[in-house]
């Protein structure tokens, strides 16, 4: 046999030995993914109770976890799936539980309060929910009382809705190269303020749409150096309402992170509009609005969708401005579930602690995007 | 063979002038207009090839030294310096003439900009013109060119401009009146036209009251309009702000047959505002009314 013979032989022989090895003694982590139920503790503990429901969740063994519920008889395992990942289609529908958290909050011999913080994965990155779980002591198991929240239903009715939409039609290709095309709309930087934070230089501001027809726009900026070089250049991504209707503002928020101001000697900034088809439907409604100071200092209050479409997924922005007028902040947060017709739906927006105190007024808008027929 | 030829004409363009010379077995006009007719007339006996290289054309023909030849109207029509070839056997004799564009306009390209402006800008439409004859070669004649902006109510700004190097152009205000104004260029019987939309600039102030509808109040603002009195377009936003108790309500509403309304929680002691863009509107107090 010659050596490349030999050495096929001895690769085969360590593939197996491998297989083997893995099957017979696999590590814990492989087998979370794979799903092995033998990783499931018993549920000894009202900890351990909950510990396995959050496996079950991340796993997406919704019949598992269904069936270890204290309380399953009250609801569907149907509706305990829809209250996680919503009824509707929305930010959590097409998520995964990335990770979770479990905080024992209270005890007793049979009775316990276990906080269950899970952290979704979603395509706008992570969106932690926080359930209070009750645990009840069922002989030498425990068991999780789940809180369920049946969605609301809105009545069946019919919701008029004549608010204008516009649409677009660009030049031709085969078209003669003076005719005239439709210009981009008109946009206005309104404000402007660089920060420097603990984490890189950020810089806040606010974009009006001046034009008379919907925009789409986004903000790039260039740090610049001595000289006027460019030192760096970012865009807001989704830290701005990208669709901007006539005379609408919306705040814009460019991160540079790792950069300070000391090295910076001037700002390039380029607001960047095209013409966009676009509804002014839906309306919503942005009610009662509170600002808690530390701790926890954020923005809370309540979105009202107005009209007769179901919203999928809010993006709620808030501006943040001291007493003399000026953006001290930009912040935002995806809204979990669904809007629903005339049906509030809570959000809160995290403000840094050393900002909050600085804060006078704010002024918060909400971009919305819809899965037109998809329900 | 294209290829060859481009070669051939290449050297010859390449070549020092009097090697360039005009030779006594070919003579052609030094100049004539596009698409017009001409003879060449040859000297000598036998076959030859005439070629007649210009901007992107080449003319080829099988010619009888001696004889006069006869090219057609149509044939030479890009304007521009051309050279001519006469290759037989034995020699090789070059001539150059010269194709002007026609002097009659035929075309014109017109660009206007911008496509939409706010009402009453100084000098903000700008209308270019480059003039055209029949087979698209750039008039650099001078020609007189009338710019004409008529806005829906019949209101005419007319403008004459004179081309020079084929091109014209002129600037005009938009009107204090909202509509799609037509903008028109046209020389010696031809004419191009361009919409431009003119619409309302900010509003000139916002107008709200508020009055009770049940538990809520119903917000609505007066019929926009800016400070020409052009109503503000549908679909304009409006933003409605209620501030009560150290706790904001906000809804950013469009215009809707020229007004935006809306109904917020009543709170006695709230303070209701209005604003659109940069402008802000006036300020109520709720007491319950």
């Amino acid at each position: 046999m010659n050596k490349g013979g030999l050495l096929a032989v001895v690769l085969i022989a360590a593939t197996i030995g491998l297989i083997v090895v893995g099957t017979v003694w696999p590590v814990s982590t492989a087998l979370a993914y794979a799903g092995d139920r033998h990783l499931f503790q018993s549920s000894s503990t009202a900890e351990d109770a909950v510990n396995n429901l959050g496996e079950a969740i991340r796993e997406q063994s919704w019949d598992k976890a269904y069936s270890s519920l204290a309380n399953k008889a009250q609801f569907s395992e149907t509706q305990f799936r829809h209250d996680l990942t919503g009824f509707y289609p929305g930010l959590l529908t097409y998520a995964t539980l990335d990770h979770f958290d479990v905080r024992p909050l209270h005890s007793s011999a049979n009775d316990a309060d276990v906080q269950l913080k899970l952290y979704w994965a979603t395509v706008v990155g992570t969106s932690a929910i926080s359930r209070d779980l009750d645990v009840t002591k069922n002989g030498d198991q425990w068991q999780v009382v789940w809180p369920i929240q049946k969605q609301p239903v809105v009545p069946p009715q019919v919701i008029p809705v004549n608010y204008l939409r516009w649409d677009v039609i660009y030049r031709g290709a085969g078209d003669d190269w003076g005719l005239q095309d439709v210009d981009a709309p008109h946009v206005r930087i309104v404000d402007m303020h660089p920060v420097q934070r603990a984490d890189g230089v950020v810089i806040l501001g606010e974009l009006l749409n001046e034009d008379v027809v919907p925009a789409y726009v986004s903000v790039s900026a260039t740090l610049l150096g001595k000289d006027q070089a460019p030192i760096a250049t970012a865009s807001s991504f989704d830290k701005i309402s990208h669709l901007l209707l006539p005379k609408q503002v919306t705040p814009f928020l460019i991160q540079f992170p790792d950069r300070t101001l000391a090295g910076v000697t001037g700002i390039r900034m380029n607001p960047f509009s095209t013409l966009i088809s676009a509804s002014a439907d839906p309306v919503i409604e942005i009610d009662n609005e509170h600002i808690s100071t530390a701790p926890d200092s954020s923005l809370s209050g309540q979105l009202i969708n107005e009209s007769g479409q179901t919203v999928n997924v809010a993006h709620v922005l808030g501006t943040f401005y001291d007493k003399s007028g000026n953006v001290v902040w930009v912040a935002d947060r995806y809204v979990d579930t669904a809007l629903l017709p005339q049906t509030p739906v809570s959000f809160d927006i995290h403000i840094p602690e050393d900002l909050a105190r600085k804060v006078s007024t704010q002024r918060t808008i909400v971009a919305s995007y819809s899965e037109e027929g998809a329900l | 063979m294209k290829l060859r030829l481009l070669w051939f004409a290449g050297v010859l363009l390449a070549a020092p002038a009097h090697m360039r010379a005009q030779s006594d077995r070919i003579q052609a006009p030094a100049s004539i207009e596009a698409g017009s007719g001409f003879s060449i007339h040859t000297a000598g006996s036998g076959k030859a090839t005439l070629f007649i290289v210009g901007q992107n054309q080449v003319v080829k023909r099988e010619v009888q030294m001696g004889q006069d030849i006869w090219l057609a109207p149509g044939v030479v029509h890009n304007a521009g310096a051309y050279l001519l070839i006469l290759k037989s056997n034995d020699s090789t004799d070059t001539a150059e003439m010269s194709v002007s564009p026609e002097n009659k306009p035929s075309d014109l390209s017109f660009l206007a900009r911008p496509s939409r402006l706010p009402v009453g800008i100084h000098d903000g439409i700008t209308g270019a013109v480059y003039v055209f004859d029949a087979y698209n070669n750039l008039i650099t004649a001078p020609q007189s060119v009338t710019f004409e902006l008529s806005n829906p109510a019949g209101v005419t700004q007319s403008r004459t401009v004179t081309t020079r190097n084929g091109a014209a152009q002129t600037e005009m205000d938009s009107t204090q009146q909202q509509g799609a104004d037509k903008f028109a260029a046209r020389t010696a019987g031809v004419e191009s036209k361009r919409v431009v939309a003119q619409v309302p600039g900010d509003p000139c102030g916002i107008k709200m009251s508020a009055k009770p509808s049940g538990e809520e109040i119903e917000l609505a603002t007066e019929p926009l309009r800016d400070c020409s009195g052009n109503a503000v377009p549908d679909g304009t936003i409006v933003t409605f702000t209620e501030t009560y108790g150290g706790d904001e309500t906000t809804v950013d509403v469009p215009l809707k047959r020229g007004i935006a309304q809306v109904s917020m929680p009543a709170h006695n002691g709230a303070m209701l505002s209005s604003a659109s863009g940069v402008v802000l509107g006036n300020q109520i107090r709720w007491e319950g009314q």
